[in-house]
């Protein structure tokens, strides 16, 4: 039980796969229009993700290890395809505003980056808590980012009218460009906290963009 | 005529990575170098317009008369995964000199969303053989503009020494990115 919670709060907090791998960036940006669709993201994917968690620490001594990476992302893309049924019968105003970003879900790095690095190598039972940890972790990530933008650009937070009918939107927050500056200052505030709390002498970790999960992890950027 | 507005609304209207928010993380993570961004674009635009062709192949001629539309995901990342292997061995064998600029940027290429999602509003738009090629061209052309301008906007930055720390790498390349989405939204309304 001890190893389950630890796999919570590493996805949550320690290995946040926004924050702290910088992974899965186009989710991340296209979908956190608001508040709502941040957190129904999140939880498709994290849906997506105990449940190939699951089958792949199940299978993971049957599968040959030079075809493992096919092998995963046909596990994945099957439970995708399950949630899209779900969400498109029980909750169709999500499913029409996630858009073609839920069959996408299959190419999202930190589904396969979790089956590579943590489920292919650990049993069921912690694999199910890191997906979850990880999960929770994106999805937390992405209802901050909807809601500021949501914020900022309808002055309302899931719906609710929070800013002052005084306060004039800016549109622009809730349009394409809005995700960049969002995430952009962000990702620029937690390098100032990470330059302020820098050990003496030491020079501070700066967010860098992650490819944990893409399988060919470090190639682009090496070259 | 209507081919036309498919490409041009691809490139600069819709454009996958600035309006569309697709294949960001390459679109990041490629983009240090003009060069290096160069040959991601020359092997996207490859890729996403033989992907193009071949998605329309399997929707149709297979999907579609076994009534097994829904299996759309599963169908499609497996085509292209297949795909990207192949042109990588055929490059290998035909023009080595080919695959030393594109070898290394093709694997990346399976995992690239850009290259799934082209295939997908391919099929929800409905668009005719053709024009789902033009659709794939027009995107990876969009792809290619947007990362080969980005990586020149960051050689750039690279060199200015007054930048704060904290903004310095992938914070002041998101808000460029920003300000290039700001420009492109200015194409909207180019074609009604």
């Amino acid at each position: 039980m001890k190893v389950a919670l630890e796999r919570l709060k590493n996805g949550i907090f320690n290995e946040n796969p926004i924050f702290a791998q910088v992974l899965a960036m186009c989710p991340t940006l296209a979908v956190t229009t608001s508040a709502t669709n941040g957190i129904g993201m999140g939880l498709a994917t994290t849906a997506v993700l105990v449940a190939s968690n699951i089958a792949i620490s199940l299978i993971r001594k049957l599968i040959p290890s030079k075809i493992r990476i096919p092998a995963y992302i046909v596990v994945i893309a099957s439970f995708v395809t399950l949630i899209q049924f779900l969400l498109q019968g029980f909750v169709p105003g999500l499913y029409k505003s996630l858009g073609i970003f839920i069959p996408l879900i299959v190419v999202n790095c930190v589904i396969l980056g979790r089956a590579e690095a943590y489920a292919s190598k650990n049993g069921v039972f912690v694999s199910l808590f890191d997906g979850l940890g990880m999960g929770l972790g994106f999805a937390l990530s992405l209802t901050i980012l909807g809601t500021i933008r949501e914020l900022l650009g309808t002055g309302k937070v899931f719906g609710f009218q929070v800013m002052p009918m005084s306060y004039k939107p800016a549109i622009i927050m809730i349009l394409a460009p809005g995700a960049f500056f969002t995430l952009g200052i962000l990702m620029a505030l937690l390098n100032l906290y990470r330059i302020k709390n820098a050990k003496d002498g030491e020079a501070p970790k700066l967010v860098e963009p992650g490819c944990a999960g893409c399988g060919l992890c470090g190639k682009c950027h090496s070259k | 005529m209507r081919i036309f507005i498919i490409l041009f609304s691809a490139i600069l209207i819709n454009n996958f990575v600035l309006s569309r928010f697709l294949g960001i993380c390459s679109f990041l993570g490629v983009s240090k170098k003009t060069e290096t961004a160069f040959g991601m674009g020359l092997a996207v635009t490859f890729v996403m317009a033989l992907a193009s062709i071949i998605s329309y192949i399997v929707y149709h001629f297979i999907l579609v008369p076994l009534n097994i539309k829904y299996l759309y995901t599963v169908a499609f990342i497996l085509v292209i995964a297949a795909l990207v292997q192949f042109v990588e061995m055929v490059i290998q064998k035909t023009s080595p000199s080919l695959y030393k600029a594109l070898g290394i940027y093709l694997p990346l290429i399976t995992t690239n969303c850009a290259v799934l999602a082209v295939a997908v509003i391919n099929m929800n738009e409905n668009y005719t053989f053709i024009e789902s090629i033009a659709n794939g061209i027009g995107a990876a052309l969009g792809y290619f503009l947007a990362i080969v301008l980005l990586a020149g906007i960051r050689e750039r930055i690279d060199n200015n020494e007054s930048m704060p720390l904290a903004l310095k790498g992938f914070p002041i390349s998101l808000i460029s990115a920003g300000l290039m989405s700001i420009a492109f939204l200015g194409f909207q309304g180019l074609i009604k």
